[in-house]
């Protein structure tokens, strides 16, 4: 808690549909929803155009259909979110060294440092100017918050969204919440709602009025001195800048439940691979494997195994999991697997005995079985719970991100296919050997319809080609630059 | 049952057989420490726990021969609290009672007729002189894996040839290779067996002050089995199961360069150095033409750096170990100097003690590690 307003929450507007609609200019203005494709995929992201049919974030891409049947359905493009990302987290870095960054599309930042003194009228300027730094780099609008507090600022974050600015005066915190929902304060989901109208309060000035004793009768001692606390305006969290990744995962959503051990494990080892891959490529190795296990009726437990040295061996890796799964009972059916590993470290204690015993997992990993490629979404999310069961996954979701995302490094596209037939996704970057760069724009039935344009074009033309059409390879995401360029198009 | 003994032999021997009672036990008599006085003035006690028994025999003045079976751990704790008077241990009926002084505690006792038949000690196969024994068994047994996930290698491999024995132990890491002589009863006499190395460090300690230790092992029948007496102490244990990985192969047949350094010396400094490594993160080691540089932290992180005078033989070389690791091998050596044998900087290195600046290693113990790799 702060006296002056210097913390700030940016969030930027609908991340990823926004980038597909600056890369896509035959997009612009149009519903945008980007998710898992799958019968099973959930909404990562819908566009402002696609949120007026009522679509919002994980939803079902079922439901988002039979909503918005007339929307571009993507599959999410990592690679170029992270370039974006990386832009605006560089712009924030600027103002302060003390900034925590929750995903790839939110960030706290402390102006202590650099502005301890700052007032109202400075930081609308300062705030502004980031806003408008961000619009010239990446043509990507943000909206911030500030105040006294990362509670204050998170919830001005989103009071004028989109392209929106809100900083709260300090003192005025207490009527600022008063009138709002229980449910816009951190740490409250769907349960602790629930628990709370039934003691008749509704609105966050209901719990504020309450004697601090009351709300930890009924919530528990950590949890409900929290919640009154932040019901007063009163937030003492500090910013928890991020140095280094904590943690890398990745998850699948099954099409149908899946009960199958071998299935599950011949999934779980093409995800281990991308997650091995992923931090090698940092040059990392990790300590702590991690499984989550989502059921049919979306209970959800993560197991953890901590082995005693550091490993980038997948079959090590595969091992543990091996274990931990077998742990888990999936008679009733498994609809989302998850695998992960923490505790990086960026030096491996090497093996006496690797040559000795085999690498047999390894081996089995070759022949794996061709999986669905439907929403493959990898995070960070700080360090792991060595046990945790979550009942509710909307609250469960609400608890991670209070926790702190931290850096979001999303796996991206397919790993090497070595298949004949490529697997080109709607919204995928693709080149042609004589068109130019464009984008799918669908495929199926053996073709693949691409629009050839880009950032700067203009809406493109399309064209349909047979999937396996030698001229066509996978593209790198459009860069966009030129700011004098992104201001002439976008306003 | 009725015997009187000093307090001092009893504590010591309930100590010593008390340390095999398993924490939990299978079935409630394996708890028990088994008392058995005889005629001709001896008391013993025994416990099992199926894998690992011990018998000690202690002089008593034994008036009625009897047996009694009673908490080990009851029984444990009162002895080693016994003023120093001696002790009256008499059974009546269902309960045993001692007597020390003007301290008299009553104790309930199990059915004898439930406990297992304790393991008959195989033949004597040898002797090796108890501190010696000891000595080896601690400088192997620090190498020995605590991964119960992989048992083989929670034991430590005893190789018999001759009137030579070879330990090894390693936990995927380090390697540690000791050749200790020893007497054996047949001077033609190959075998190998595998004992957990808790128990053979428990056993190498607990025997390594007698002159004398009678090492006996049954090995290719139904039960493998190890046994160890000295001094009126005995212990048997069940051998480890399984193939041991063919780990002496893993020592590097050329050395491209060696270095020589005073043990002690660096050990201080590995310690200081590694007061910055978090979770032990690597020390790197640097060795120049008479000096070794050691560093450890880096980027954001603490960092600490210090040099030690060394001498080199062979290219200049730079590599990096866990420091836990390096300081377990360094306190097993023994010697004023430590000899460190590389090949590459990604090989393992071998830790070898020396003496005399100017002679050679000496070749009876070598610590074989596993360098770390960092990245970039």
């Amino acid at each position: 808690m702060r006296t002056r307003p210097v913390i700030l929450h940016l969030d930027l507007d609908a991340f990823f549909s926004a980038v597909e609609q600056l890369h896509k200019p035959s997009l612009r203005g149009k519903p945008v929803i980007v998710g898992g494709t799958g019968r099973r995929g959930v909404v990562s992201t819908a566009s402002y155009e696609a949120r007026t049919f009522g679509v919002g974030s994980a939803m079902s891409i079922f439901e988002a259909r039979r909503r918005c049947p007339n929307a571009a359905y993507l599959t999410p493009r990592f690679q170029a979110y992270r370039a974006a990302s990386r832009v605006v987290m560089a712009h924030l870095a600027e103002v302060s060294p003390i900034v925590e960054q929750v995903s790839v599309d939110e960030a706290y930042v402390d102006l202590t440092p650099t502005a301890p003194g700052i007032d109202v009228a400075g930081v609308t300027e300062l705030a502004e100017e980031i806003r408008r730094r961000i619009h010239e780099s990446t043509g990507l609008t943000a909206s911030i918050g500030a105040g006294t507090s990362k509670l204050i600022a998170k919830i001005g974050s989103d009071l004028n969204k989109p392209d929106g600015l809100t900083v709260v005066a300090p003192g005025a915190e207490r009527e600022l919440l008063a009138p709002m929902p229980v449910r816009k304060l951190p740490g409250i989901g769907p349960a602790t709602q629930d628990r709370l109208h039934k003691y008749g309060m509704h609105t966050i000035g209901e719990v504020a009025a309450v004697p601090g004793k009351e709300i930890i009768g009924i919530l528990g001692k950590a949890h409900g001195s929290a919640v009154h606390q932040h019901a007063q305006g009163i937030d003492n969290r500090e910013l928890e800048p991020e140095r280094d990744a904590k943690s890398v995962s990745a998850e699948e959503t099954f099409s149908t439940d899946l009960t199958d051990r071998r299935e599950l494990m011949a999934h779980a080892r093409r995800m281990a691979g991308r997650v091995v891959g992923r931090i090698t490529q940092d040059g990392l190795c990790a300590r702590t494997i991690t499984i989550k296990v989502r059921s049919y009726d979306f209970s959800t437990i993560t197991r953890s195994f901590t082995l005693d040295q550091p490993t980038d061996s997948l079959s090590k890796i595969m091992a543990s999991i091996r274990q931990l799964l077998d742990a888990v009972d999936v008679s009733d059916g498994v609809r989302l697997l998850g695998v992960g590993v923490a505790g990086l470290t960026d030096f491996a204690q090497t093996d006496l005995l690797a040559d000795l015993f085999g690498e047999r997992d390894e081996a089995e990993g070759e022949a794996g079985e061709p999986v669905d490629p439907e929403a493959v979404v990898v995070s960070d999310r700080g360090p792991i719970l060595a046990t945790a069961v979550e009942r509710d996954p909307v609250e469960a979701q609400e608890v991670h991100a209070s926790k702190g995302f931290g850096w979001t490094a999303e796996l991206d596209d397919s790993p090497p296919d070595t298949s004949e037939v490529p697997d080109w996704r709607p919204g995928q970057d693709i080149v042609h050997a004589e068109r130019g760069p464009g984008w799918v724009q669908g495929a199926g039935l053996g073709r693949v319809t691409v629009r050839f344009e880009g950032p700067h074009t203009g809406p493109g033309p399309i064209k349909t080609f047979r999937v396996n059409d030698p001229d066509l390879s996978p593209g790198e995401p459009p860069v966009w630059q030129r700011p004098e360029e992104a201001l002439r198009i976008h306003r | 049952m009725k015997f009187r003994v000093e307090r001092d032999a009893l504590a010591d021997a309930v100590a010593w057989a008390a340390r095999a009672l398993p924490s939990r036990p299978p079935v409630p008599v394996l708890a028990g420490l088994l008392l058995e006085a005889d005629e001709v003035g001896v008391l013993r006690l025994s416990s099992f726990d199926y894998e690992v028994s011990a018998r000690v025999e202690v002089p008593a003045e034994v008036i009625d021969a009897g047996t009694a079976l009673v908490s080990g751990k009851l029984l444990a704790d009162i002895s080693r609290s016994l003023p120093s008077k001696p002790v009256d241990v008499t059974t009546d009926g269902s309960k045993v009672s001692v007597t020390c002084g003007s301290g008299r505690f009553t104790l309930l006792t199990m059915p004898v007729e439930e406990y297992p038949t304790l393991p008959v000690m195989p033949d004597a196969s040898g002797t090796v002189a108890g501190d010696i024994f000891t000595q080896a068994v601690g400088q192997v047994s620090i190498a020995a894996s605590r991964d119960e996930t992989l048992p083989i290698l929670t034991g430590i491999r005893c190789e018999i040839e001759g009137d030579q024995i070879t330990l090894l132990a390693t936990d995927r890491y380090r390697l540690a290779m000791r050749t200790l002589p020893w007497h054996p009863g047949d001077p033609g006499q190959s075998s190998v067996a595998l004992v957990r190395a808790r128990t053979l460090s428990d056993v190498a300690k607990a025997l390594g002050t007698s002159a004398d230790v009678t090492l006996a092992l049954t090995t290719g029948g139904a039960t493998e089995m190890i046994g160890f007496e000295a001094g009126g102490r005995r212990t048997t244990s069940l051998l480890v199961e399984g193939d041991y990985p063919k780990v002496r192969a893993l020592f590097p047949d050329t050395v491209a360069t060696y270095a020589l350094v005073g043990t002690q010396a660096l050990t201080d400094a590995v310690k200081r150095v590694a007061l910055v490594a978090e979770r032990n993160t690597p020390v790197r080691l640097t060795f120049t033409e008479g000096l070794l540089t050691l560093e450890a932290g880096q980027g954001e992180d603490a960092q600490a750096s210090e040099a030690v005078e060394s001498t080199l033989v062979g290219d200049e070389l730079s590599i990096a170990f866990n420091p836990q690791f390096l300081l377990d091998g360094l306190g097993a050596l023994n010697s004023p100097l430590v000899r460190l044998s590389f090949t590459q900087p990604t090989k393992p290195a071998v830790l070898s003690p020396q003496t005399d600046p100017e002679g050679s290693d000496d070749s009876s113990y070598r610590y074989l590690l596993m360098p770390v790799r960092i990245a970039g």
